[in-house]
C-alpha cells in the first residue's frame, strides 16, 4: 500500500467516523453471547391492526369469542398443509446449534429470541393438541396449554423474527424459524388478532398496487420530477416510463425506490442501465410493487393475489420479461415463489430467466461489455456490501449456486475502486438481518430494530477502522430504510447506506447519441422494436 | 411399536405437501447435488461444525460410536457371523466407552451453558438418561461382570426363528433390554423422530431450481381452479 492511500485511509476513517467513540476502543465482537436477560423484550409490541385493515383480508375484525378452538383448529390445518411446519415442530432435538445465531438474541439477551426458544413457545402449544406424549405427559415435553398469556407471547415474540433464514442455515435438519413465525402470524391473525402494518399494506397493495396506497397520477407525477432531475444532472434525457404497452421489460420495484432515499438513487441507476442498453422497460402502476407482505403475515391466498397483479400487469402490457429492483423478501417471493403463485409464464422471452433480478441484467450487460464505466466517480467514498437476508439465504441469482453472492459484488468492483469486505461470519450466507425485515419495519418497533441491527454495525465497525470504509451497498429496500434509520444511533452518518444502482448511475458513462436516436438493442435480437409511442395501460 | 410408528410417521412427513420451495441457499442445484448435501450432513455433520464446535464433537462421536455399537451387536442376530462383523467387534467393544462419553458431553453442557439450560426440559434430560443408562449397562456386561452371551444369541435367535429359548436371569442385562425396549417405544413418540425428520426437511432437500420448474403443491392447485371461473 502506497503512503498516499494510507493517507487517504485514515482520513476518510476519520472524516466519516468521528462519532465512531460510541464503541470502546477494542471493538466488540458482532458474534458476541450476552448473558441471558430474561423477558427483556415481552413488552416489545407491534400495534394490532384495526378491524377494516384486518377485514380487508378476509381476517375476522377483532380477537374472536372461541379464538382458542379456532387457533388449534388453525394450527391443524398448517401442520397439514405445510410439510416444513410439521416436521420442524416435531424434528427439533434442542442441541443448541442456534441459540446464538439470531441478530435479535444477540442484541437484546432475551432468551425467547433463541430460534429454538421462539419456535417452543409454538411448539409447546402443538405439542399438547398434537402430540402423545403432550396429551398426556405434559410436564415432561415442556408442553402447554394455549392461554391468553401465551398468546400475547406469541404476539410479542412472532414479532421479533425477521424471518431471515440465519437460523436454518446452522440448524442441522435446516429447521427455519421463519416458517414457524409465518405459521404463528397465520394463525393470530385468523384469530383476529393480526399485525397493522403488514395487514394495512397489504390491503393497500391489493386495491391500489403498492405499499404507499399511491394512485397513478401520484406516480407519474414522481417520475416525471425525477425524469427533469436527472436531465438537470446527466444532460441526457432518460425516460422512466409508466404503463408503456409493448415494452420489452416490465420493471417491479419496491415503491420505496419512488421517493426514498438512498432507494431513489437506485431507481435512477436502474433507468441509466436500460437505457445505455437500449433495452426499452417500462413500471407498472397497477402493480407498482416489489415487496409481497403476504409472505410476512404466512399467507398463501394474500401472497398469492400480490403475485397474480404482477403476471396481469405483464400480460396486459404485453412484456417479454419481467425484472425486478433491489428488494430482499421481494426477490425471495419473485425468485421462489412467483412461478408457483402466478405461473407459468410461457407468454415471455424464454431466453431470459422469469422474473430476472436487476443485478442480474446489469451484471450481465457488463460482462459483454455493454456498459462502460468511469470507476472514479466513486472515489469520494470506500465500500462494503451487506448482503440482505432473503435474497443471500432464500434465493439466487445467475446460474450458479452463490450467484447472489457474487453478481452483486461484481457490479460494486466494476464501479468503484475502493471495496472491503466485511468478517466472513457476517456475510454471504451468514449475514446478519439488518433488523428491520420480514415485517418489522415500523416505528413501534424501533427498540428492537436499534437492538437487532447490533451484529451488522459491529461488523461494519470494524471495516471502517481497518480499511477506512465509509459506506455500506445494500440490494434491499428494507435495509436501506432500517440502516438510514438505525445507524445514526451507531455513530455513522444516515446516508452512509447506499443503494447498489447508486453506484452504476455514479459511474456508469452515458452515451449521449443514444439518447438522440436509440439504437437497435445489443441485448436481444431486436426483431419486434416496441412501438415507443405506445398507448398507456387501462387502469 | 417402533416400526409401526416409525412407518405412520415416516408415511405422515412424506405425505404433507410442501407449498412453496424453501431450499436455505446456497442449495444444489440439482438432484445429485442434494444427494452429495445429505452425504456430507449424515457423514460429516456439517452444518453443526459450522455452528459450534463443541456440540459437532459430542454429538458426532455419540453418534458414529453408537453405529458402531449396534453394528457390533449384529453378531446376536446372526449365525453364521459375517466376516465384517466379526472384523468391527473390538472396535464396538471401546466405542461404547466413546458412546458415552460423548453422551456425557452433550449432558454437561445442558447443566452448564445458560442457553442450554434454557431450552432443555425434562425429557431432554431423560432421553440423556435412558441412552447413559443403556450404553452403561452394556459396558457393565462386557467389562465388569460378564453375561452368558452364548445363551443370549441363542434366545434372540430363537425369537427370530419363533422357537423359544430360556432368557439368562442376568439382571444387568435385564436392564440392558429393557431400557432398549422402552426406547424402542418412545422412537416415534420423542424427539428421536429427527432420524427420520432430516430427510423430509424442505429447507434441505428441496432443489433449488424455482425459476426452471414449475412447483405446485396440490391444495394450492386447487386454488387456481377454483379461481378459473371468475377469471384471473
Amino acid at each position: 500500500m502506497t503512503e498516499e492511500q494510507d493517507m487517504a485511509e485514515t482520513e476518510a476513517a476519520e472524516r466519516v467516523l468521528t462519532a465512531g467513540d460510541f464503541f470502546e476502543s477494542d471493538l466488540p465482537d458482532p458474534e458476541e453471547i450476552p448473558p441471558l436477560a430474561c423477558g427483556a423484550m415481552a413488552d416489545s409490541k407491534p400495534f394490532v391492526a384495526a378491524p377494516e385493515h384486518q377485514e380487508a383480508l378476509g381476517f375476522p375484525g377483532e380477537l374472536v369469542d372461541n379464538w382458542h378452538d379456532k387457533a388449534i383448529d388453525k394450527m391443524g390445518e398448517l401442520v397439514g398443509k405445510y410439510q416444513s411446519l410439521r416436521v420442524y415442530l416435531d424434528s427439533c432435538v434442542k442441541c443448541g446449534a442456534c441459540t446464538d445465531k439470531c441478530h435479535y438474541f444477540l442484541g437484546t439477551g432475551d432468551p425467547n429470541n433463541m430460534p429454538v426458544a421462539r419456535q417452543d413457545l409454538l411448539r409447546k402449544v402443538y405439542r399438547r393438541h398434537f402430540t402423545w406424549s403432550g396429551k398426556y405427559l405434559p410436564w415432561l415435553v415442556g408442553a402447554q396449554d394455549l392461554t391468553e398469556d401465551v398468546l400475547d407471547e406469541w404476539y410479542s415474540y412472532f414479532h421479533q423474527c425477521s424471518q431471515c433464514r440465519r437460523c436454518s442455515v446452522y440448524c442441522p435438519y435446516g429447521i427455519d424459524t421463519a416458517e414457524v413465525s409465518m405459521a404463528a402470524r397465520e394463525i393470530m391473525a385468523t384469530v383476529g388478532k393480526g399485525q397493522k402494518y403488514s395487514n394495512e399494506i397489504i390491503g393497500k397493495v391489493h386495491t391500489l398496487g403498492n405499499n404507499l396506497g399511491m394512485q397513478k397520477k401520484a406516480l407519474e407525477a414522481t417520475l416525471e420530477d425525477l425524469m427533469e432531475d436527472i436531465e438537470d444532472e446527466t444532460g441526457v434525457e432518460i425516460d422512466v416510463p409508466v404503463d408503456k404497452k409493448g415494452a420489452e421489460v416490465l420493471l417491479v420495484t419496491p415503491s420505496a425506490d419512488f421517493f426514498a432515499e438512498p432507494h431513489i438513487d437506485g431507481l435512477i441507476g436502474y433507468a441509466k442501465v436500460f437505457h445505455q442498453a437500449g433495452i426499452s422497460w417500462t413500471l407498472s402502476s397497477y402493480a407498482s410493487e416489489a415487496a409481497n407482505f403476504g409472505v410476512f403475515v404466512g399467507s398463501y391466498e394474500n401472497m398469492r393475489e400480490v403475485a397474480l397483479r404482477i403476471r396481469k400487469a405483464a400480460e396486459d402490457l404485453g412484456v417479454k420479461r419481467i425484472v425486478f429492483g433491489e428488494c430482499g423478501h421481494a426477490w425471495r417471493v419473485a425468485y421462489s415463489f412467483l412461478n408457483t403463485l402466478a405461473g407459468p409464464f410461457d407468454f415471455l422471452d424464454q431466453n431470459y430467466p422469469v422474473p430476472q433480478h436487476i443485478c442480474e441484467v446489469t451484471h450481465d450487460l457488463i460482462e459483454r461489455g455493454v456498459l462502460k464505466f468511469d470507476k472514479s466517480a466513486n472515489d469520494h467514498i470506500r465500500l462494503t456490501f451487506h448482503d440482505s437476508c432473503n435474497v443471500a439465504r432464500a434465493s439466487r441469482m445467475g446460474d450458479r449456486p452463490g450467484g447472489q453472492f457474487e453478481i452483486p459484488r461484481e457490479i460494486i468492483k466494476a464501479c468503484c475502486n475502493h471495496f472491503y469486505e466485511m468478517s466472513p461470519e457476517t456475510t454471504r450466507e451468514n449475514t446478519f438481518c439488518c433488523g428491520g425485515g420480514g415485517g418489522l419495519l415500523t416505528d413501534d418497533l424501533i427498540e428492537l430494530r436499534k437492538k437487532g441491527a447490533q451484529p451488522r454495525m459491529r461488523a461494519l465497525q470494524q471495516v471502517a477502522d481497518d480499511h477506512g470504509v465509509t459506506h455500506m451497498a445494500a440490494i434491499c429496500a428494507i435495509c436501506k430504510s432500517q440502516f438510514s434509520k438505525v445507524m445514526p444511533e451507531y455513530g455513522f452518518e444516515m446516508d452512509a447506506i447506499v443503494s447498489v444502482h447508486q453506484l452504476v448511475s455514479n459511474a456508469i458513462i452515458l452515451d449521449d447519441a443514444q439518447s438522440a436516436e436509440p439504437e437497435e438493442s445489443e441485448d436481444k435480437p431486436s426483431a419486434e422494436e416496441p412501438d415507443e409511442s405506445g398507448e398507456e395501460a387501462e387502469e | 411399536m417402533l416400526l409401526g410408528g416409525l412407518a405412520y410417521k415416516i408415511t405422515q412427513y412424506a405425505t404433507t405437501p410442501a407449498p412453496l420451495k424453501i431450499p436455505t441457499t446456497p442449495a444444489p442445484t440439482t438432484r445429485g447435488g442434494v444427494v452429495l448435501r445429505f452425504l456430507r450432513e449424515i457423514v460429516l455433520f456439517e452444518t453443526l461444525f459450522k455452528a459450534n464446535k463443541w456440540i459437532w464433537l459430542f454429538g458426532w462421536v455419540f453418534h458414529f460410536a453408537l453405529l458402531l455399537v449396534l453394528l457390533r451387536h449384529l453378531r446376536y442376530f446372526i449365525q453364521p457371523v459375517w466376516g465384517w462383523v466379526a472384523f468391527i467387534q473390538p472396535y464396538g467393544y471401546y466405542a461404547g466407552f466413546a458412546m458415552v462419553a460423548g453422551l456425557l458431553g452433550l449432558w454437561a453442557r445442558r447443566f452448564l451453558v445458560p442457553r442450554m439450560r434454557y431450552i432443555s426440559a425434562p425429557s431432554d434430560h431423560l432421553m440423556l438418561a435412558l441412552l447413559v443408562a443403556i450404553g452403561v449397562s452394556g459396558l457393565a456386561m462386557s467389562f465388569i461382570g460378564r453375561t452368558d452371551i452364548v445363551a443370549v444369541k441363542a434366545f434372540f435367535l430363537g425369537l427370530m426363528y419363533f422357537d423359544w429359548q430360556p432368557l439368562p436371569a442376568d439382571p444387568v442385562l435385564l436392564i440392558h433390554l429393557g431400557l432398549v425396549l422402552i426406547l424402542m417405544v418412545i422412537f416415534p413418540f420423542s424427539k428421536l423422530l429427527h432420524a427420520p425428520g432430516m430427510f423430509f426437511s424442505p429447507s434441505r432437500y428441496q432443489v433449488d431450481n424455482p425459476r426452471e420448474r414449475r412447483h405446485l403443491a396440490p391444495w394450492a392447485a386447487k386454488l387456481e381452479t377454483d379461481a378459473e371461473g371468475g377469471g384471473r
